[in-house]
């Protein structure tokens, strides 16, 4: 009875046609919009969806599927062969080791975007106006993300051990599992610092830019593209990522903080 | 934010994790009966078997499945020769996912009831005639229905929470494999906090619907088959 019930309740959605499959859509004849599916890394939602928008109205007759989560999970993804046309990492080493499987397709990597280390403090704090103040007295608690994890936090702790501050800092460190979190305690004013991307800062509420990284301090910042070797669409996947590093393209990342990669 | 980007993660997770737990319970209790049944060899490393996913960080699961059911994966391979079918980054895939991680919540409740049923009633009908089949649907269950119920609510409650393992196996894909968590997550990355704060009261309203009326309407299913003392004179009389 209980089963019937659940079956039926679970069922009932089926009419209306959600049998559409994501693993097939590589079969498509040339009437149906051609669907190139996209794994990327979701601190560039925002921009991504943006660009989408454009790219449609110009290419009606093609669907772009967005699949966002952390590089290392969508990496983990397209090992075990997962059917997505174009990969953009937030990190070089997801890439490369793609890469050393074969996975990607010759000659499509790019370094499409890049990113700049910041500090944020609340907005209307003003007790930070250089590297040293992280260490001052007016300071108590500067966040960071796990270095071992999350990219900006890894970029961060290299700053800091070139700054020499690496290890006067520990006792008044925080780490964070993501951006977000180290966002979240600077808006909270539960810390009085936080690294960060400059697009990250962007979308936070009640925090500014204090201080910029700069950029000689930390391993370039990159966040590579490429078309995958079994990309079901790879036409059109190259095509969208050519858009992506067009001066179209650019200029809608600029608007979300992020900046075009070095080649 | 757009009204698609709240009602088809809620409409989507609601379809996973019905289904879900329709294929739980049908492999749970059969597998709680089996278990509640005489030992056989090798029954605990079974039971530890079916118990794993509650242990294992969901994250892992996923990559399990990811494993099993990928391209290169067994049970991808079959799928896909067999059917021509592939549930990664489709949302059978958080079906699965959602299935496989609310299991051991429906299975460790049916068992445990299953094995509170005193053994004397259930002999008491074999005495009287009735076959296995007729024990168990007659005897057995009525009497372990408040913790079929239990691991029910428990299961739904669980697939419907599903986040690690949905992500590795059916990807975040909106409009397509993304359940409320996954759309809480996006929404909460990108600072949308408004549409995230939306997400949390839905899936907070429908959980309590959900349990609610399930706890509900297995109060009145016991109710008809096992009536309290007071109301027992009563109904003889009226025969």
């Amino acid at each position: 009875m209980l089963v019937a019930m659940l079956l039926l309740f679970a069922l009932a959605p089926f009419a209306g046609g959600c049998g559409r499959g994501a693993g097939k859509s590589g079969q498509n004849t040339a009437a149906a919009p051609k669907e190139i599916t996209v794994s990327a890394a979701i601190s560039l939602k925002d921009a991504l969806e943006k660009i989408k928008e454009e790219y449609t109205k110009e290419h009606p007759e093609v669907k772009i599927i967005y699949n966002l989560g952390s590089s290392g999970a969508l990496q983990k993804q397209i090992e075990q062969g997962a059917p997505v046309d174009l990969f953009i990492s937030a990190g070089v080493s997801q890439m490369d080791q793609l890469a050393e499987k074969g996975l990607l397709e010759p000659d499509s990597r790019i370094n499409l975007l890049s990113n700049e280390l910041v500090v944020v403090v609340p907005k209307d704090s003003r007790k930070v106006k250089e590297f040293a103040d992280l260490a001052g007295p007016a300071v108590k608690k500067v966040a960071l993300g796990l270095p071992e994890t999350v990219p900006a936090g890894m970029y961060a702790k290299e700053s800091l051990v070139n700054l020499k501050l690496w290890d006067q800092l520990q006792p008044r460190l925080v780490m964070a599992n993501d951006v977000r979190q180290v966002l979240t305690y600077v808006e909270t004013g539960n810390v009085d610092a936080g690294f960060v991307f400059r697009s990250d800062a962007l979308m936070g509420k009640n925090v500014k830019v204090a201080l910029a990284v700069p950029d000689g301090l930390h391993k370039p910042i990159v966040y590579p593209a490429a078309v995958l070797k079994n990309a079901p669409q790879k036409a059109a996947a190259r095509e969208f990522l050519n858009y992506l590093a067009s001066p179209q393209g650019m200029g809608i990342f600029e608007q979300y903080g992020l900046k075009a990669g070095k080649k | 934010m757009a009204g698609s980007e709240v009602h088809a993660p809620v409409l989507l997770s609601l379809r996973v994790a019905a289904l879900a737990v329709a294929i739980v319970f049908a492999a749970g209790v059969a597998a709680a009966r089996l278990m509640a049944g005489r030992d056989f060899p090798g029954k605990d490393a079974v039971d530890a078997v079916f118990t794993l996913p509650l242990v294992l960080p969901p994250t892992v699961v996923g990559f399990g499945l990811l494993f099993l059911f990928g391209k290169q994966g067994p049970l991808g391979r079959l799928l896909d020769s067999w059917w021509g079918v592939s549930v990664v980054f489709h949302w059978w895939g958080a079906v699965i996912a959602s299935a496989v991680v609310a299991f051991p919540l429906l299975y460790q409740t049916v068992r445990a009831s299953f094995q509170a049923v005193d053994r004397n009633l259930e002999n008491a009908a074999r005495t009287l005639g009735a076959g296995e089949w007729r024990v168990f649907w007659s005897v057995s269950l009525p009497l372990a229905w408040p913790g079929l119920a239990a691991g029910v609510v428990l299961a739904f409650a669980r697939a419907l929470g599903e986040f690690g393992a949905t992500l590795m196996v059916a990807g975040n894909i909106p409009g397509r494999t993304q359940t409320v968590p996954l759309a809480i997550y996006a929404a909460a990355e990108s600072g949308d906090n408004r549409t995230a704060l939306v997400l949390v009261g839905m899936m907070t309203l429908l959980s309590f619907t959900v349990i609610f009326w399930v706890n509900r309407w297995s109060k009145r299913r016991l109710k008809r088959w096992m009536p309290d003392e007071a109301e027992l004179p009563r109904q003889k009389s009226s025969k």
